[in-house]
């Protein structure tokens, strides 16, 4: 009975590690992903300011209310507006720099399969 | 065989040269735009979004309130984020003890990351010009206001911020809120 009860506690302790892992993990992943609007060029993540740090502690009290990562994003995007998102979504302002890496693939793969075909012949 | 070799040519440099062009000319319309975009980043400071919803502890007393509490009368309210550590809150406090006067306006305080008892010595020096202050030990609410940091001021109409000042406030944004209250 001791061992059983013992089992039951290492179980449960492993367990509760396993989940917090999970959420350090996902709350890295999204504070790697917001902008500090007042330190330049670095992310919430990596900086030390008044703001991040409540801002770290803000996506950590999302994440344990069960908010998703997208729900989280929108919900600091109604706050402090698109800036604060390294990775921008697809929209008017967007949309060259997501279809120009695409449509040069493009170009070049046609450039190569055109000079195939000509040697072919 | 020569004359393969000839129109191949031909047809390469009549492929290139407009390419060449028309590439050119995209990449400089490109840079060009771009040249006359600002990147700096300016937060908007007319607004006219909701007030967040929030539950939050009144300063020095363990009662908790919720935003439509603060926020339910047919009034102007000012919440003025500040922290007895923040010197240019300093420099806006006889801007607030002056608007303290209208009797249309109502001053909410949010103490952000201070200890009570350096507040209550910054109150004591200067005059308090809050009639509720609320109380933000980890900064979390500021967040949900959408506040940078200390000094930050949003004016507050029905529900609504209808301005918003970052940083401390000076002679002008002061006659704009005069003006904005009536």
């Amino acid at each position: 009975m001791k061992i059983l009860n013992l089992l039951v506690i290492i179980i449960f302790l492993f367990n509760f590690n396993v989940s917090n892992a999970k959420d350090r993990n996902l709350n890295s992943k999204i504070t790697k992903n917001l902008r500090c609007l007042i330190c330049q060029g670095q992310s919430i993540h990596d900086s030390d300011t008044e703001f991040a740090n409540s801002l770290k502690l803000v996506v950590e009290k999302k994440i344990t209310e069960g908010m998703s990562e997208n729900e989280i994003y929108e919900f600091l995007k109604t706050k402090y507006g698109e800036w604060i998102l390294y990775d921008p979504a697809l929209n008017q302002k967007t949309y060259i720099l997501w279809l120009l890496p695409l449509l040069l693939f493009l170009i070049g793969g046609a450039i190569i399969f055109k000079n195939l075909k000509i040697e072919k012949n | 065989m020569g004359c393969s070799a000839f129109s191949k040519k031909n047809m390469k440099t009549k492929i290139l040269l407009p390419f060449t062009i028309v590439s050119f000319l995209f990449i400089f319309f490109i840079l060009y735009v771009g040249l006359n975009r600002s990147n700096i980043y300016i937060p908007e400071t007319v607004t006219n979004e909701k007030i967040p919803t929030f539950k939050v502890k009144v300063f020095n007393s363990e009662k908790e309130l919720t935003s439509k509490e603060i926020f339910e009368n047919d009034i102007y309210y000012l919440l003025n984020i500040w922290a007895s550590w923040c010197i240019p809150c300093r420099d806006e406090h006889p801007y607030l003890m002056e608007l303290k006067k209208n009797k249309k306006l109502e001053i909410i305080g949010l103490n952000y990351k201070d200890k009570v008892k350096n507040a209550n010595n910054f109150l004591n020096e200067l005059n308090n010009p809050y009639t509720l202050i609320l109380s933000d030990t980890d900064g979390t609410i500021a967040i949900e206001w959408g506040a940078y940091g200390v000094p930050e001021t949003f004016l507050i109409y029905n529900g609504k911020i209808i301005k918003k000042i970052i940083g401390p406030m000076n002679n002008n944004l002061f006659k704009e809120i005069e003006r904005a209250v009536k």
